[in-house]
């Protein structure tokens, strides 16, 4: 492909992926309220919540340090679109396939929290500065069971004789369900489990919004956060969401239903990505919506303690039974 | 609490400048050393205004300092200025707080009535006790939901305070209002609670009787809410002893405390209260958040009951034994004499006491004592060795009411003063002696 034709897709994804993302942030918004019995905002709030913040004054607190304080929303941004161009997005495949693996997007997606936690620690208020040491104790929690999900499946994939493992493209267009035996389902399971519970948390929504906790440290590392870098940020939240559910669809169930509907050509690849993004929208119901609905905040001790203890026992539990699949089933 | 220092005229509440910077943290804090984390005035966690200035490393308290002032309004100063007589008074005592709206009145009608010799008519005592009682289980609800959203669980927050809008629908059907009822006179109570009112009340009662246990399900086996709220801001029965802790906090450290219970007043004789403690749950008093979640809940119950109950041998008769209120006000103006009001609020004892002159319409003397005066000093030992986290459930577990508990306030020249236990004395001092004249 040469390298206008991907500088197209790219511009095309980045505004889709921005405008699919705040949609489904509005959807997000309005099924938490009808779950909590509330009436919810119009769909279109988002919209607006970003619009607003692009045209509200820009604070820099005189104890920042600035330039790190206005790089950080901008970082965060980058990376987070960036990890939306490596992901398969339904029928097609990454517009970035062949520029790095899914371990590129592993990191791309800890970048964007490394960023808050840096412009955390830039802003000069006690607030952030507790916010940044939580959202660090935080990535350094989950990073790992995620880490070991992708490893657990690429290693599978490899192991039937299939390259590039690490490319997200080849993980979605080989899903692994087929060629496991018992053992193997149930592994996959477990991993499956360990990156819905991973999501909510590389997102920090609640249970896990524990760097921001309203009530506790009033937004705690975007509490110095205003104007146009407020809206980078919540820009960045937005499209991360649709990068972890990505990711989640591209391992575990990356399947069409274009061949069963006996489509081909550009109808099938219409329908196929559409059912992909509805996939996604299940994916963050699941994983984000009904869990950050049905559970209070918990302190980031016991998360830590939970995702190293219990997080790292299932992702290795997960990859252990794929192991032993494989030795059964040879 | 800082030394005196020069007050900006223009931002009367926010700290000064220098203060402020004091507690900047930024990235020189670093990780794990003493840095100072200010939490209020204006404070999302907290619903009025207070500092409390935390010492922290990393996430673990070290120390804390609790400011009031923040919210002194001078109501007691605005009831003893000469011109404005007692039911004047009374509205104003309403506007002390504006959940517990009736226990301010209660207690303050009882002080008046007290010192000027009035009796109360049984059925008017009913009346008031079935709206302080309902009263209670809207303020228990209404904490409830501000203690899930301090966790961070929204959704309970919404969930109970939509359970929370029937009560008040009942409260405006007695009384006029959802909140500030306007309930009692000195004398007898201002508006009849007429029978074909009881069914709506009873239905009312059905409907929280059978939510009770699933509201109970819903706080107490929430995994999360347990694990937020287990072994947090423990207040241990000898501490909540030594600082006077009163209400709910003091009950869920396993003390028997309520005044309902220990001096009887209007009809509560007639309905044996006892004070609920975590063991009427089967659960051994830890003192902790979980506990006084326990005990607020039980006590919703426990108001079903006691309003059933008043219903049921609801006494007939007069409502009040001043119909006219000139004639009222003729009395209130000849008594002399000093009253003590004390009334159970949802947060604990509230306390009035009046002083009266013959032949002048304002007392010489009122003083409050809110239930959260006597409850603040629990936070110091419920932070103790907490983490920054617990800091909004553990300011909340007291039901903290900041503008009836910040009761004095003295600025000076301009200046914010601190009086020191011998400059109080000889305020006191000075106060008996005018008082004595």
């Amino acid at each position: 492909m040469s390298g206008w034709a991907i500088f197209g897709q790219a511009v095309l994804a980045v505004v889709g992926g921005g405008i699919v993302g705040l949609v489904f942030r509005g959807l997000d918004r309005k099924i938490a309220a009808r779950m909590q019995a509330r009436i919810g905002p119009p769909l279109r709030q988002p919209f607006l919540d970003l619009g607003k913040l692009l045209v509200k004054e820009t604070v820099i607190p005189k104890t920042a340090v600035a330039w790190v304080f206005s790089a950080m929303p901008f970082l965060a941004v980058l990376a987070s679109f960036t990890a939306l161009l490596y992901l398969p997005l339904g029928p097609f495949r990454p517009i970035l396939e062949g520029y790095g693996d899914a371990i590129v997007v592993l990191y791309l997606l800890a970048v964007p929290a490394l960023a808050m936690a840096l412009g955390g620690f830039a802003s000069g208020s006690p607030l952030g500065v507790v916010g940044a040491q939580r959202e660090l104790v935080m990535l350094m929690s989950y990073e790992f069971p995620l880490a070991v999900v992708l490893v657990a499946v690429a290693w599978r994939l490899s192991a039937q004789g299939i390259a590039p493992a690490f490319s997200l493209g080849t993980i979605a267009q080989n899903p692994l369900w087929p060629w496991v035996g018992p053992l193997g389902v149930i592994g996959l399971v477990v991993l499956l489990v360990t990156m819905l519970v991973v999501t909510p948390a590389e997102l920090a929504k609640i249970p896990f919004d524990i760097p921001e906790a309203e009530t506790e440290i009033a937004g705690g590392l975007m509490v110095e956060y205003s104007g146009t870098y407020l809206a980078l940020f919540y820009l960045a939240d937005v499209v991360r969401t649709l990068v972890m559910a990505g990711l989640v669809v591209a391992i575990f169930i990356p399947y069409g239903i274009a061949g069963v509907l006996g489509l081909s050509g550009a109808a099938a690849a219409a329908v196929d990505f559409l059912f992909w993004l509805f996939k996604l929208f299940v994916v963050m119901v699941v994983a984000v919506t009904t869990v950050r609905v049905g559970m209070a905040r918990l302190k980031v001790d016991q998360v830590a303690r939970g995702f190293w203890l219990w997080g790292t026992a299932a992702s290795l539990a997960g990859l252990l039974l794929l192991a032993l699949d494989k030795v059964v089933m040879g | 609490m800082k030394e005196k220092r020069a007050q900006d005229p223009n931002d009367p509440v926010l700290p000064a400048v220098e203060e402020r910077e004091l507690v900047y943290g930024g990235l020189e804090a670093g990780l794990g050393e003493v840095f100072e984390v200010p939490i209020g005035p204006i404070h999302p966690a907290l619903k009025e205004p207070i500092r409390l200035t935390f010492k922290v490393r990393g996430e673990r308290i070290v120390g804390v300092q609790v400011r009031t002032g923040f919210a002194h309004r001078g109501i007691e100063f605005m009831g003893m200025r000469q011109g404005r007589n007692l039911i004047q008074i009374l509205y104003l005592s309403e506007r002390i707080c504006g959940i517990c709206s009736i226990s301010h009145p209660i207690a303050f009608t009882q002080a008046v009535e007290r010192a000027a010799g009035i009796e109360v008519p049984p059925r008017a005592q009913y009346i008031r006790v079935i709206i302080s009682e309902l009263e209670r289980i809207h303020s228990h609800l209404l904490w409830a939901g501000v203690a899930a959203h301090e966790l961070g669980f929204d959704t309970l927050l919404h969930l109970t305070w939509r359970v929370r809008e029937k009560v008040l629908d009942i409260l405006e059907e007695l009384t006029g209002n959802r909140i500030n009822y306007a309930i009692p006179i000195f004398g007898g109570v201002r508006r009849d609670i007429t029978p074909d009112q009881y069914p709506k009340v009873r239905e009312a009662l059905r409907y929280y009787r059978g939510l009770l246990n699933e509201l109970l399900d819903a706080f107490l086996r929430d995994p999360t809410v347990e694990a937020r709220t287990r072994g947090v801001g423990i207040l241990e029965p000898k501490e909540a002893e030594e600082l006077c802790a009163v209400g709910p906090t003091a009950r869920a450290s396993g003390l028997r405390k309520d005044v309902r219970q220990d001096r009887p007043y209007l009809a509560y004789p007639d309905f044996e209260v006892k004070a609920i403690t975590p063991e009427d749950y089967g659960l051994t008093p830890m003192g902790d958040v979980y506990d006084k979640i326990v005990v607020r809940l039980l006590e919703v119950g426990q108001s079903i009951e006691i309003i059933e109950k008043a219903l049921d041998n609801m006494p007939d008769g007069e409502i009040t034994s001043f119909p006219k209120i000139p004639a009222l006000l003729a009395h209130l103006k000849k008594a002399e004499g000093e009253g003590l009001g004390w009334h159970e609020a949802p947060r604990g004892e509230v306390i009035h006491y009046v002083r009266l002159v013959s032949g002048e319409e304002s007392p010489l003397v009122w003083k409050v004592k809110a239930p959260t005066y006597s409850n603040l000093m629990s936070w110091y030992p419920m932070f103790e060795d907490q983490e920054v986290a617990d800091i909004p459930i553990i300011a909340a577990c007291i039901d903290p009411c900041i503008c009836c508990m910040d009761r004095v306030y003295l600025v000076r020249d301009g200046k914010e003063e601190i009086l020191t236990k011998e400059e109080l004395l000889r305020l006191s001092w000075e106060k008996t002696r005018r008082m004595a004249r």
